[in-house]
């Protein structure tokens, strides 16, 4: 058996879904080599031989992957992947984009987000926004495979020492191109890895009121999400939506302010080890997953939190 | 220029599924179907396109039992043009969904086909990808905006950081995030009229495609409950037990 781990980075540096990622390669066994694809990705490829329980890691730094372009990196994946039991990538909107693509060149019926190894063919994942969990086992003779990061504890990011290669192979479909990006800046942590977040609903109003939370975010080193309904009335961006279509965390301590709780936000952050819910509506659903309840007023109560903490 | 559009019959988001009790698979007897919601943002994209005088006809595709048809029809009460049925009552997985529409596509030659990123019940998102490997053609997922220029179309898309916005060669790929559109309500006329638009069938055997599942589900089981937890009385004691009790700040 061997395993093939796409690493997730951006040129510059590698993201920790990797080492989430990896955790669940060394919980399925065998060789794991990682394949770092971009264009100057050269310090990533040194990070990556890093990591402990690397095997390999194999890096193909083209232009034609600097973008991450599925239709490009798919066809480098597939290429080399052939020659693995399991290909595996970080459920993120990189791995979900390009690992389909992967299976489908493949002829395989790729697994999603799954969040345990119960053996090398048999995983479980969520179904039906996290309200049911399946067990599935797969008959492909590869396994396609993108892993929900916050199931699975990262692996050390150092005690490694890979042997590094390069990759001389320039896929570029032709079919599509970069055209640019808008990408949030925050000294704040990331929603996905941060111990803390705190997330705000439409009870918080407007833009301008998420500034109580930053506040208090900042206090806390927590990270600021959001419900569905507060990015959809433009308070904040998308990247900030929590839930079955947005982002799933799982931090120490997640803190739900003027949310009600509707099933599909629920799916992305009912495993968080301690929540907390401020609402004014003693009645929504949100409470009957809170560990600290709090019927208040948000406007009063979070900047009174600020300052008690 | 054709688009084909694929909708999905799934159970209503509004509906709190659970499995049942031996754990073979999910209750969904006597529950509410719907149209995917991504898939319904899907037909409205189309729909706007087609108002704008980019699209020329829009052709909805469903996979499944007889009952798709609804679904199908929904679309069509929305401003689809006409459908097509692949019936089958067997399990579809992705991979057999893509290969179905790969089909369609060589005998429609659509332009563009838009679909949703997920449905919400499988959550999957797989099917868009899929086809895309399966035609060659790039792919437009989670997509926030749709404009197409000339032999091209630029999609952006909402990814974790943000937004990124990419151009495809048509024919293309596209599949639905959340912010695409509102989509409309079929009139009563509309829903009247979509009676009348043509709906054909066909089945995954007439389409040459090999639906074997390639994955089994072993079983299916509730997820962990959360103890229910407190109600506090004050800012002041849930920051006592944030500090003493559970110990996280
Ligand atoms: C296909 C699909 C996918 C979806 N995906 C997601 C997803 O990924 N993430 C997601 O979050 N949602 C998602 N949703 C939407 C979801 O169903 C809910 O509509 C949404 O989560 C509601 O957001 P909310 O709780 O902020 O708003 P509301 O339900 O309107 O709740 C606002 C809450 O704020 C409280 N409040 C108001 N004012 C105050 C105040 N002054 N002080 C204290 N409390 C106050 C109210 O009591 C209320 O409980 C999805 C829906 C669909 C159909
Ligand atoms: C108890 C149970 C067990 C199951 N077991 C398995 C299993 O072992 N393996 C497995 O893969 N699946 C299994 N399924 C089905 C699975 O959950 C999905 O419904 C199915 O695989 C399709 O995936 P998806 O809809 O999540 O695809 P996605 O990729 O999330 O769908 C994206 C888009 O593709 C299009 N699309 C997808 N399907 C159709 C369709 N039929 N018609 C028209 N358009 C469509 C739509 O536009 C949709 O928005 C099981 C379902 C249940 C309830």
């Amino acid at each position: 058996m061997s395993i093939l781990v796409i690493a997730e980075h951006d040129n510059a540096e590698l993201k920790g879904a990797t080492l989430n990622t990896i955790a669940a390669a060394k919980a399925m066994g065998g060789d794991i080599d990682v394949l770092v694809a971009g264009a100057g990705c050269g310090a990533v490829g040194e990070a990556a031989a890093k990591i402990e329980g690397v095997n390999k890691v194999l890096v193909a730094d083209n232009a034609a992957y600097e973008h991450q372009l599925a239709e490009n990196v798919a066809k480098l994946v597939a290429d080399l992947g052939k020659d693995y039991s399991h290909i595996l990538a970080p459920a993120t909107t990189t791995g979900k984009n390009m690992l389909p693509r992967v299976a489908a060149l493949l002829d395989v019926q790729p697994i999603s987000d799954i969040i345990a190894v119960e053996s090398a063919d048999t995983f479980k994942r969520p179904i039906y926004a996290g309200n049911v969990i399946a067990t599935v086992q797969s008959s492909d003779a590869i396994k396609v495979i993108t892993v929900r990061t916050t199931a699975f504890d990262a692996v050390p990011a150092e005690g490694g020492s890979a042997a590094v290669e390069s990759v001389d192979i320039a896929d570029d479909a032709g079919v599509s191109s970069f055209v640019g990006e808008e990408l949030a800046v925050s000294d704040r942590p990331e929603l996905t890895s941060a111990r803390v977040v705190i997330s705000g609903g439409r009870g918080m109003q407007n833009g301008d009121n998420f500034e109580m939370l930053y506040k208090l975010a900042d206090k806390l080193g927590a990270a600021v999400g959001a419900s569905r309904a507060a990015v959809d009335a433009g308070f904040v961006p998308n990247d900030m939506q929590v839930g079955q279509t947005g982002k799933i965390v799982a931090p120490d301590l997640y803190i739900a302010v003027g949310i009600s709780g509707a099933i599909q936000h629920l799916a992305g952050m009912k495993d968080s080890k301690v929540i907390v819910a401020i609402n004014k509506d003693e009645e929504a659903p949100i409470f009957s997953v809170a560990d600290y309840g709090l019927v208040a007023d948000l406007f009063e109560a979070v900047p009174e939190l600020e300052t008690k903490l | 220029m054709k688009v084909l559009v694929a909708v999905k019959r799934v159970v209503d988001y509004n509906v709190k599924v659970r499995p049942k009790a031996d754990g073979s698979d999910v209750d969904t007897a006597n529950v509410k179907m719907s149209i995917n919601p991504f898939c319904e943002i899907a037909v409205e994209e189309a729909v706007r396109l087609k108002e704008k005088g980019v699209v020329s006809e829009i052709v909805a595709v469903s996979m499944g039992p007889k009952q798709c048809q609804e679904q199908i029809r929904t679309a069509l009460a929305l401003g689809a043009d006409r459908g097509i049925l692949v019936e089958t009552d067997a399990e579809l997985q992705p991979l057999a969904v893509a290969k179905c529409l790969k089909a369609l596509v060589d005998k429609e030659e659509p332009q563009m086909v838009i679909m949703g990123k997920q449905s919400i019940d499988g959550d999957n998102n797989q099917t868009g990808q899929m086809l895309g490997a399966l035609t060659g053609m790039g792919q437009g997922t989670f997509a926030s905006e749709v404009t197409v220029e000339g032999e091209s179309v630029k999609v952006t898309r909402e990814i974790d950081g943000g937004l990124q916005t990419v151009e495809l060669k048509l024919p293309a790929i596209v599949t639905t995030d959340l912010r695409l559109n509102e989509p409309r309500y079929a009139s009563l006329p509309n829903i009247m009229k979509a009676k009348k638009k043509p709906l054909d069938t066909t089945n995954p055997e007439e389409l040459g495609v090999d639906i074997t599942p390639r994955t089994k589900t072993l079983k299916v089981e509730p997820p962990a409950e959360r103890q229910a937890g407190v109600k506090v009385a004050d800012v002041a004691e849930l920051v006592e037990k944030l500090k003493n009790e559970a110990k996280v700040i």
